[in-house]
């Protein structure tokens, strides 16, 4: 069984002469404990099929498949039980007046756990916070810390899926890496599967086994990471954009 | 592991100490903010071209009796040292005597401020009651059908004079319909029947039990406190969508949506929440703005309000009852602004 499976996805915004249509016609599957980055640049749709996956847009057309149910325009509580997503931003994605406390406890009670107490204690402490960060808020903890409550958050009701949306790029280089590190221990415990949009292909090649490269809302090649080191593309756009990014890391 | 507290705060005193401090911030802000209003009233007061002198004593009176009247003023002596003495009687709630009623201006202040206050507070919860929720209707359903009419709806309120919406609701509602009391508080026959404990004869006559007299009060008051809770209502609702659409736009609430709240939960327990502060401000200023009495809407209810109190008093050069109104009010805006402020950190988990 697939973790995700999205066939002929198609998203768009507006109507008639003010219609973009930011993904048209993305097809690609993520194995069940897989973990599949999605690259390209900024604006070509990658952001756009997480946020379709996890129900936040109406207009899209076309398949998408999770734990091998065939999702419809409304996601129940069960699907988010299931299907977490970490945000780009910790700055932002973080309510400014709950404590971290409330943050985890909400979403914990929202889906009927009981020991409540016991797991936000265990989750901060699985993310590397210590009890400490208890009863902070937002503004009393650094980006790092942000993030850490951030994955908390998604890891609390135990999903089997997290989606990633450039999960450390609003981060410090030092910082990244520790996320990163953070994420891929996660992943071999709790057998997650990982569906991440990325820029940076350091990234991508740290945590995922395959990529997809995504163009102006089309993807333009699905390729295994090992392929993609050894730049053994079928397509010119690809192989531009990786030379472009590797020649970028080279020289930084 | 890193601990909570800040080394660098100094020594922690207890809380005791940090809220007597606190308190008397707040004491000295209000008496320096008093003394302020309570200066610049005076100074234009005593720069006004009107002879306090001559009001009292009269055209045809001699210049003896108008040099007696002179120095009983205290006129002959430095501003500064009149300011002083009015700052003395001031402190002691003496304002002096309105030459207009013939009453101390505070009796009269106590006569007429509870009839704006009746007003006001009556207009401004039915300004938040009803704009609240609409602004957030607004902001929720942002472009739709529903969006358009609460723009329309406040649009009229911003922009129809009072005194013609006033006019035309008293014809049709009282002249034609008859549905309502006319202007005043009261029909001549209920008037004095409940004794006066607040001065807001609606909750005078609850107090008393008497409901003939509340209901006849109520009749009353409905349609310019309608009128007023429109007025306020506009504001409110047009506030409130605008903080409301900042917050629904942040990436939090996308991951409230994403924890899979339901959206009813989205929408009051995140994004409400978090405009609790800003709104409290903008209530607060209404708020504070009918209570400086809106003239013409009193004006054309025959309420008798501390809107109509001032400017009538004005007309009249009535210079004590001018100033001890200005105060008055000035007092009620600098509470009401503490007030706001106070609720600010019980809105507000983080302020500490």
């Amino acid at each position: 069984m697939n973790g995700i499976t999205i066939e002929n996805l198609n998203v768009w915004f507006g109507d008639y002469e003010d219609r973009v249509d930011a993904v048209k016609g993305a097809s690609f599957s993520v194995p069940k404990g897989g973990s599949f980055g999605l690259v390209g640049e900024s604006g070509s749709g990658k952001s756009t099929i997480l946020r379709a996956i996890m129900g936040l847009f109406d207009t899209w057309s076309g398949k998408i498949e999770v734990l091998g149910e065939t999702l419809t325009h409304k996601r129940d509580r069960e699907f988010y039980r299931k299907v977490q997503m970490v945000f780009q931003d910790p700055y932002a994605s973080l309510h400014p007046r709950q404590s971290v406390d409330q943050v985890l406890s909400e979403t914990l009670s929202l889906h009927g756990f009981k020991d409540i107490d016991a797991r936000i204690s265990k989750l901060l402490e699985d993310v590397g916070l210590g009890p400490a960060f208890r009863f902070r808020y937002p503004h009393q903890l650094s980006g790092g810390q942000r993030q850490r409550v951030a994955i908390a958050r998604a890891l609390a009701p135990e999903p089997e899926i997290l989606l990633l949306d450039e999960p450390t790029s609003a981060l410090d280089v030092s910082v990244q890496a520790e996320i990163l590190n953070l994420l891929s221990d996660l992943r071999a415990e709790r057998k997650l599967t990982y569906l991440m949009v990325s820029h940076d292909l350091a990234v991508v090649g740290h945590l995922c086994h395959d990529i997809a490269v995504m163009q102006l809302g089309k993807i333009v090649e699905v390729l295994s990471i090992e392929d993609m080191r050894a730049l053994q593309t079928r397509e010119d756009y690809t192989r531009t954009l990786l030379q472009a990014s590797m020649g970028y890391e080279l020289r930084g | 592991m890193t601990t909570v507290s800040n080394p660098t705060k100094g020594r922690r005193r207890s809380p005791f100490y940090r809220f007597a401090i606190k308190t008397l911030q707040t004491l000295a802000t209000i008496a320096v903010t008093m003394l302020g209003l309570l200066f610049v009233t005076f100074f234009i007061g005593r720069v006004m071209p009107v002879d306090p002198v001559l009001s009292i004593v009269g055209e045809r009176a001699s210049k003896e009796i108008y040099d007696n009247a002179y120095r009983a003023l205290g006129l002959d002596k430095p501003l500064i040292v009149q300011f002083f003495y009015y700052l003395r009687d001031v402190v002691q709630g003496d304002f002096g005597t309105s030459l207009r009623t013939g009453f101390p201006v505070i009796n009269d202040i106590k006569r007429v401020f509870p009839a704006t206050m009746e007003l006001a507070t009556i207009g401004t919860i039915m300004g938040v009651v009803i704009g609240v929720p609409l602004g957030v209707l607004a902001a929720v359903k942002r472009g739709t059908w529903i969006d358009q009419v609460a723009r329309v709806v406040a649009l009229i309120g911003y922009s129809m004079p009072v005194f013609w919406i006033g006019l035309i609701g008293l014809l049709v509602f009282y002249g034609i319909l008859g549905w309502i009391g006319g202007p005043g508080r009261l029909d001549i026959f209920y008037e004095d029947l409940v004794p006066q404990v607040t001065g807001m004869i609606l909750i005078d006559s609850a107090l008393d039990g008497n409901w003939e007299v509340f209901r006849n009060a109520f009749s009353h008051i409905v349609l310019p406190a309608s009128l007023l809770g429109y007025y306020s209502l506009a504001y409110i609702s047009r506030m409130t969508r605008s903080f409301m659409l900042e917050q629904l736009g942040s990436e939090y609430i996308t991951t409230a949506r994403v924890k899979g709240l339901s959206e009813w939960n989205v929408i009051w327990k995140h994004a409400f929440a978090n405009i609790k502060v800003p709104l409290i401000t903008v209530i607060a200023l209404s708020y504070a703005g009918l209570l400086e009495g809106s003239v013409l809407t009193e004006i054309i209810f025959s309420w008798p309000g501390i809107g109509s109190y001032i400017t009538t008093s004005l007309l009249s050069a009535d210079m004590n009852a001018v100033m001890g109104g200005t105060v008055v009010v000035g007092l009620v805006f600098v509470l009401l602004n503490i007030f706001a402020e106070l609720l600010y950190k019980f809105f507000d988990p983080r302020a500490t």
